[in-house]
């Protein structure tokens, strides 16, 4: 088994809210991620996949086709876009933003169609929200 | 996807910066030379570590969090870089009998987080010692 990994980067904007809270609970537990007029982070996302490398090929999948899946299921629909208001998991009453549900969110957008394809299976989404900052997702519960 | 929690993990990276000297107390001044080589230098030398925590567990699904933040850095500045930030390991209680190589570090830090970052687990303390090395401890 190898495991091949690529990354890639979007830029987003957010906000830590739970509507279930009240402002002064949102505001004890998040902090100034609570904050409404929200704030925004250049995300890096590192997907990891594994498999046998191609006999013919010697690839684990393709680098290039990786990249548009990367960019077609997630970079498209998070680049340049506010989380809270412009992608549906984390609308008002989903799951709040944090790079953990990012990482999750990421997964299930991309996972389709890296099984989808045969090859590789996908292994690991790490999503660092600063440099010093990530998570990461291996699938299941 | 609120609705149920799955495990994920939580990463966060502290730097540091500390002297060490490599010298053990059971080796010949020779065998200190050959096996540290100038890590052996009578007077240390210091580095810019980065300690890097790896946590995991559920994400709550009311916060979308594995581990609070906040309570994630609390824990660790305080076990951690205010124990060794500025400071000279050799002079650390922990590496008395220990040679503060990288490895041990690792192990050290391993040892006073464990237990502390619940809800969380500890699952990984990663300490780069330059760019260009880095040393994993998962337990065990």
């Amino acid at each position: 088994m190898v495991f091949l990994t690529r990354r890639a980067t979007f830029s987003a904007s957010h906000y830590y809210w739970n509507e279930a809270w009240s402002q002064e609970k949102n505001e004890q537990v998040f902090g100034k991620c609570a904050r409404r007029s929200g704030h925004g982070h250049n995300y890096t996302i590192e997907v990891t996949v594994a498999g046998e490398p191609d006999t013919a090929t010697g690839f684990v999948v393709d680098l290039k086709w990786l990249k548009d899946v990367m960019e077609r299921e997630v970079l498209e629909a998070w680049d340049h876009r506010h989380l809270n208001l412009e992608v549906p998991e984390f609308a008002a009453g989903k799951a709040v933003p944090t790079t953990e549900n990012i990482a999750i969110a990421a997964w299930k957008r991309l996972e389709p169609a890296v099984s989808g394809a045969g090859g590789a299976q996908l292994s690991r989404v790490r999503v660092y929200e600063t440099p010093e900052i990530f998570a990461e997702y291996r699938g299941g519960q | 996807m609120s609705a149920t929690a799955s495990n994920a993990y939580f990463g966060r990276r502290y730097p540091l910066s500390a002297s060490h000297r490599l010298h053990s107390d059971a080796l010949t001044a020779a065998e200190n030379r050959a096996a540290y080589g100038k890590c052996n230098n009578p007077h240390g030398h210091g580095h810019n570590y980065v300690v890097e925590v790896l946590v995991g567990g559920a994400v709550d699904p009311e916060t979308g969090m594995v581990i609070n933040l906040a309570d994630l850095d609390s824990v660790v500045l305080e076990r951690v870089v205010d124990r060794f930030d500025h400071a000279n390991l050799n002079l650390d209680p922990l590496f008395v009998n220990h040679a503060p190589t990288t490895e041990n570090l690792c192990k050290a830090v391993f040892a006073l987080l464990d237990g502390t970052v619940q809800p969380a687990k500890l699952e990984q303390v990663r300490v780069e010692e330059t760019e260009n090395n880095f040393f994993e401890y998962s337990g065990g």
